[in-house]
């Protein structure tokens, strides 16, 4: 039953994993998402669904771990912050390769290095420009509340499954560790073995007799044979740009300036755009939910109906404007404002930065 | 003599050996006399005997068998360099009715992939890791490995490991048989005919304990020869091996049934 509850970012996160028919978690603890595994434990999901959950030796066995059950066919996730997320590039790059689906979310932190356990931004690049080695690309959903983690779990596995590709919740400690209020989906049943033979003929489950076996791997040394395979991934690449950019427009029918932000900053981007409003200024805020792929047709469009300058909002010295420059493309202003290292920037804040950055500057 | 054709020979009568079903037939990729195709051979005739095929999952490793899913005939995944215990936890875990098991060679498992090894022993996974020990990367032209013998010659130990230096060989098998989570720990040798039957019996026990669902790791360690990166001759390989590798890393069982021999 769909079912209304207080709950942290992280906890939201966890039990939708379990509503979602998830077959296994493994994961690492580190802050700010540790409540994820602790959540999960506590629920015992191996009673309420049958779901594994493991605490794996490190970030690198456990996303080896979700590989190996992705190969087999299974719906299965992890989560980590910062640090642990460079540790699972690795995989990553053997899961995009092997066209694996998995969900995995990445509870930002600042860094560079162990850095501070407070909310960060930081992670943008890693997040949707590869992260690990390879010409690869990964779905990446920004939640901006409770509600959307839980969400974006569902959202997350369908299309991983659907592209057989890696989808990254991209959070931060903000919404990790936050409470709001969450309407939880209902529960979805998690696939019989005999479902999963038939819905996915490329898992390994054991060759069948008459059949063909089923390998994983990302190995082809034939570099003719590996430039075809890029190839199609990118067209899959491409086929995800073409069908699957989400956002969200606020106030921006009027607007004559754009504030860009995802995740907490879009939050505090929306309150900066009311105190603007009441001070008469035509602001607008442009929520990325996607940010890979990145919703540039539509930002660029924006801009050649009289948009007069994008702020580009995030907790990072300077990630995600690079994408808001490309896709504007010098038909408009745009300039970037943010704090970090942990610093979180408040409403009047951005607000100030749209007044000096984009408006008098 | 002279009168005998082909067509008299090739019959079903005269049949002695026939390649399992479970090898394709792809030629190996393999350098002449290396372990590597032998433990292969061995590997699949077992699951054949066993009539494990349809609900068997293979892992090749990173190294001279990562190719090992060409040659293997049953369903496989490739893991990264060291993280095939990993993998293979993956799969069991979501799973529990398939088997499972592992192929590494001694830099995978030794070196980069030492935590993933330790830690899917001690949690107990039941599984099937298979080992192979040549003392060396031999993928990678001749590199020292965590296994490489004190004086042993390798690309990067060029003068012989030096302990001081370098540190010393590891013996991971007589390490994971202490830990709790492993029910058979062996180490056996593919060389000559007898270690073949020998090794054949304890991957065979090995496979056995994972059907049976006995719990914890079988870990069949297969010192093997690397007779390009050691550069010998096959047979000065097999030599050195009995020589200088059997010393150090004796040949037998070191656990058996979760009890230490
Ligand atoms: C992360 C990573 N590091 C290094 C390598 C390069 N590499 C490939 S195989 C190998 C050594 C393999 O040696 P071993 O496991 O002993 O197998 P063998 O070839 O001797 O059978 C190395 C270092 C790699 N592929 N991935
Ligand atoms: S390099 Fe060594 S381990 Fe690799 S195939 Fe040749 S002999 Fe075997
Ligand atoms: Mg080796």
């Amino acid at each position: 039953m769909s079912e209304l509850k207080l709950m942290k970012g992280n906890e939201a996160l966890a039990e939708a994993a379990i509503r979602a028919g998830a077959d296994a978690y493994f994961g690492y603890p580190i802050t700010p998402q540790s409540e994820v595994i602790e959540y999960l434990m506590a629920e015992k999901p191996h009673e309420r669904t049958g779901m594994v959950v493991l605490q794996a030796e490190s970030e690198i066995a456990a996303i080896n771990m979700v590989y190996g059950a992705a190969g087999a066919g299974k719906k299965v996730m992890t989560s980590s912050s910062s640090p642990g997320i460079s540790l699972k590039q690795e995989g990553i790059s053997y899961i995009a390769g092997a066209e694996l689906p998995c969900l995995y979310a990445n509870v930002v932190r600042g860094g560079p290095g162990l850095g501070t356990i407070q909310p960060s931004q930081a992670d943008y690049f890693q997040s949707t420009k590869g992260g690990g080695h390879g010409d690869y690309r990964q779905i990446v959903l920004a939640p901006a509340s409770v509600q959307e983690m839980a969400d974006f779990v569902k959202d997350g596995f369908e299309l991983a499954f659907k592209y057989r590709i890696p989808v990254l919740i991209l959070s931060d400690g903000v919404i990790g560790q936050m409470m709001e209020k969450v309407e939880l989906f209902d529960p979805i049943p998690r696939l019989t073995d005999a479902e999963i033979n038939e819905k996915y003929p490329w898992a390994t489950t054991g060759k069948k007799s008459g059949t063909e076996r089923r390998i994983i791997t990302s190995l082809d040394l034939d570099s003719h044979k590996m430039e075809e395979h890029n190839h199609k991934l990118q067209a899959k690449y491409k086929e995800i740009t073409e069908k699957e950019v989400r956002y969200e427009l606020i106030d921006c029918d009027d607007a004559e300036y754009v504030i860009v932000a995802y995740g907490s900053s879009a939050r505090i981007a929306q309150k900066a755009v009311r105190l603007a409003r009441a001070k008469g200024i035509k602001v607008g805020l442009f929520r990325l939910i996607t940010l890979f792929p990145f919703p540039s047709v539509k930002m660029h469009e924006m801009c050649g109906k009289g948009i007069k300058g994008f702020l580009a909002v995030e907790m990072s010295s300077g990630q995600m404007v690079e994408d808001v420059r490309l896709a504007v493309n010098g038909c408009s202003k745009v300039a970037h404002f943010g704090r970090y290292g942990g610093i979180v920037h408040t409403p009047e804040e951005v607000l100030e930065a749209l007044e000096q950055k984009i408006i008098g500057g | 003599m002279a009168d005998i054709t082909l067509d008299q020979i090739i019959k079903p009568e005269n049949l002695v050996y026939t390649k399992t079903k479970l090898m394709t037939d792809k030629v190996l990729s393999y350098c002449p006399g290396c372990g590597h195709g032998t433990a292969h051979r061995i590997t699949m005739e077992v699951i054949e005997e066993l009539g494990l095929e349809e609900q068997t999952i293979g892992i090749a490793p990173v190294g001279c068998s990562v190719l090992a899913y060409e040659f293997m005939n049953i369903d496989m995944q490739q893991a990264a360099h060291g993280r095939a215990p990993a993998v293979a936890t993956g799969i069991k875990r979501v799973w529990p009715d398939k088997i499972v098991f592992s192929y590494q060679g001694d830099g995978d498992l030794a070196a980069i992939g030492t935590n993933e090894t330790i830690h899917a022993c001690n949690r107990g996974e039941n599984i099937v890791i298979i080992f192979i020990n040549n003392g060396i990367y031999g993928m990678t032209g001749g590199q020292m490995a965590p296994t490489t013998l004190i004086g042993m010659k390798s690309s990067t130990s060029p003068f012989g490991r030096d302990a001081q230096r370098m540190g010393n060989p590891l013996k991971i098998t007589e390490l994971v048989a202490q830990l709790p989570g492993t029910y058979f720990v062996t180490r056996q040798a593919v060389h000559t005919p007898a270690n073949v039957r020998k090794t054949k019996r304890a991957i065979k026990k090995a496979f056995e304990n994972q059907r049976d669902g006995k719990p914890g790791v079988s870990f069949v360690e297969i010192v093997s020869n690397c007779n390009s990166g050691w550069k010998m001759t096959p047979r000065d390989a097999n030599t050195w091996m009995e020589e200088n590798m059997f010393p150090f890393y004796p040949l037998g069982d070191i656990k058996v049934d979760g009890k230490l021999v």
